[in-house]
């Protein structure tokens, strides 16, 4: 369990208010001169001594991550993106963190801003966080009247001004690339990597693009020393970490904890365990609805951390943890996550934008008990032709989940299934035909 | 990729009214002067803001030229962000997530109440007040669940009863406040935990 002098975010329900003035009382804003007045190499190695990974999902390493912008700067500018396009189903945590403790994310900014030679920051808020973008930017207002922004931010000699701009409901605008194409004015398609962002970015030029959370704990580890952030944790995964508990809980919430801790702990100690007892518990998708699910088995041994969930055939993703328990129909509970990513589904890729819909199609008619045996077969296939044949990650988002179920609960989707009917109807169609939607004229 | 139809009904001219001009330029300064296109989606705001929540055709084509870049372009962008209306929706426009960290906390029984009191079909304007409803994908509130999004703000926390209040209200266009409706703060954990769940939707 976290010590509470190690929490990070004090202010996470906002018991104590979120200006400026409250959020210096709680030292952010302290000695942040002093911390740049160190030079990047030493910010740069304090945040890679914490060890600290990305909370955003892919648990890349962000002092590896910052190291990768180019030293001097050239002819290009070099950009700032903070990523707050908050839309993993299951993951509210950004939400908390840019309507309650504002500050921490600017400051860090004004750090990141400074180690990756950045002079401008772009914080991309998903369309539907209207309200907590309003909120964001009265604290960037706050900050600008203390000259905490602008010109010689924070009297640190570097100019670092702040921008919001709000997406319009595109889950795909989360990806990197695709966010970048967004700001740009485009509408959002992940482009091809390499060339990574870190080189050609946002108008083509070097761009570190960070999570709200990433960047939000930047302050604290320099503060604190990247030692202590690291003796937080398990060893590769450190650090503190905000876990969203949804679901079929007693009392859902969000919650910061130390990686590593268990699954159960989490459950029980934080979220008033799972509804109708421990033995209730069904599956768990454990960091956002593009992790696959774990079975009971699993839940009830397994830590949360990068690593031991890889080692399940899972992952940490968001920490976004939605609990399920037997009163639900798990088959129903992932049809609609196919349906999520269908819709979703950006539509530069053929394997994922036909794909997502095969996918989602084949559970609705198993929901329906309309599918039959070999239908099960053609799903796993499915999955096995998007992964790896896209060109961002969502192809892999939309099939892992999938491929989740059938490894958990193939016993219960071919129990709803049925055999082919004796007597075929005198259609010969080629493999690649989507029969369902042949029969079905306005599927 | 959303699906997306063009209203019939589109008004001729579109343009800024003063005061978006003004906050037009405003957004303006904070992309560089070569990169004016980044401006696009702010703009498409402005134009919804302005034309009651929806975009006609006469704002791209007003946008494309205030940004000279090709109508297509702007079209482009219009069309594939589900956030942008292209038809008209309700004064007050119920967004329900139907998602499965909702869905699994009832969400389904939102949807029934919203056909049952605004109106059978999706995107329809209702015959009381003037509201319309739609299922939307996760908004990022899952430990609020089941939750709705009425114009900018979110309604956490509801059951069926707590729903029937909240519609009820917008018909007779007084709406209530957002928020939790469980009374609890934020997103902290509750202290008395309810036992089998019994207090959601």
């Amino acid at each position: 369990m976290l010590k509470s002098e190690n929490k990070i975010f004090k202010n996470l329900y906002n018991e104590y208010g979120w200006e400026i003035e409250n959020a210096i009382k709680r030292d952010d804003w302290k000695n942040t001169k002093n911390l740049i007045s160190k030079g990047r190499e030493w910010i740069i190695n304090e945040v890679k001594t914490s060890e600290l990974r990305g909370r955003g999902g892919a648990g890349f390493s962000t002092g590896l991550k910052w190291s990768f912008a180019p030293k001097e700067v050239g002819s290009r500018p070099h950009y700032l993106v903070i990523n707050a396009d908050e839309s993993e189903p299951g993951t509210c945590k950004d939400r908390d963190i840019l309507r309650f403790e504002p500050q921490k994310l600017i400051e860090g900014c004004l750090i990141a801003g400074f180690a990756v030679n950045a002079h401008v920051c772009y914080i991309y808020i998903r369309g539907e966080y209207f309200n907590e973008g309003k909120r964001l930017q009265e604290a960037i207002d706050q900050a600008y009247k203390k000259n905490y922004l602008g010109k010689n931010a924070c009297g640190s000699g570097w100019d670092f001004d702040i921008f919001i701009h709000y997406g319009a409901g595109a889950y795909i605008c989360g990806e990197e690339t695709a966010l970048l194409e967004s700001i740009e004015g485009n509408k959002g398609q992940p482009r091809l990597k390499p060339p990574f962002p870190a080189l050609v970015g946002l108008y083509g030029c070097p761009t570190i693009v960070n999570n709200v959370e990433t960047i939000a704990v930047v302050p604290t580890i320099l503060r604190r020393g990247g030692k202590w952030f690291a003796s937080i944790g398990k060893s590769k995964n450190t650090g503190t970490k905000i876990f969203c508990i949804s679901g079929n809980v007693n009392s859902p919430c969000n919650v910061e904890e130390e990686m590593g801790i268990p699954l159960k702990d989490l459950i029980e100690k934080h979220a008033g365990g799972v509804v109708g007892g421990w033995d209730n518990l069904q599956a768990v998708i454990p960091g956002g609805s593009s992790m696959p699910l774990l079975s009971k088995e699993i839940c009830d041994t397994i830590t949360m951390d990068f690593d031991s969930l890889i080692e399940n055939k899972s992952g940490l993703g968001t920490a976004g943890i939605v609990v399920i328990n037997k009163d639900q129909d798990i088959v129903a509970c992932m049809a609609r996550i196919a349906r999520f990513y269908k819709h979703e589904s950006c539509g530069q890729c053929t394997p994922c934008r036909e794909g997502a819909g095969w996918m989602w199609r084949i559970l609705d008619r198993v929901v329906k008990r309309k599918a039959t045996f070999s239908d099960v077969n053609l799903l796993s296939d499915v999955t096995k032709q998007i992964e790896g044949h896209t060109i961002c990650a969502f192809g892999e988002g939309s099939a892992w989940p999938v491929q989740g179920l059938l490894r958990h609960f193939r016993k219960e989707v071919e129990s709803r299934c049925r055999d082919e009917p004796l007597i075929k109807k005198k259609i010969n169609n080629p493999y690649l035909v989507d029969q369902h939607l042949l029969e079905n004229k306005n599927a | 990729m959303s699906l997306k139809k063009v209203h019939d009904n589109q008004p001729k001219e579109f343009k800024f009214t003063d005061g978006n001009l003004k906050k037009a330029e405003e957004i303006l300064k904070r992309y560089p002067e070569k990169n004016k296109k980044s401006a696009v989606m702010p703009f498409l705001y402005l134009a919804q803001k302005q034309n009651s929540n929806w975009i006609p055709l006469a704002a791209m084509k007003y946008i494309a030229k205030f940004l000279s870049m090709p109508y297509i372009s702007v079209y482009e962008v219009a069309t594939f962000y589900s956030m942008y209306n292209l038809a008209p929706v309700g004064k007050h426009f119920i967004q329900v997530c139907t998602t499965t960290p909702c869905l699994i906390r009832g969400a389904d029984k939102i949807v029934k109440l919203c056909k049952e009191k605004i109106s059978p079909n999706e995107n329809e304007i209702s015959q009381k007040g003037s509201c319309s409803w739609m299922e939307v994908e996760c908004l990022g509130a899952c430990v609020s669940a089941p939750m709705i999004q009425i114009n900018d703000d979110y309604y956490e926390d509801l059951d069926e009863k707590s729903t029937i209040e909240i519609l009820d209200s917008l018909i007779k266009d007084k709406p209530l406040k957002p928020g939790s409706y469980r009374g609890r703060n934020n997103t902290a954990p509750e202290k008395k935990p309810t036992i089998n769940g019994e207090n959601h939707a």
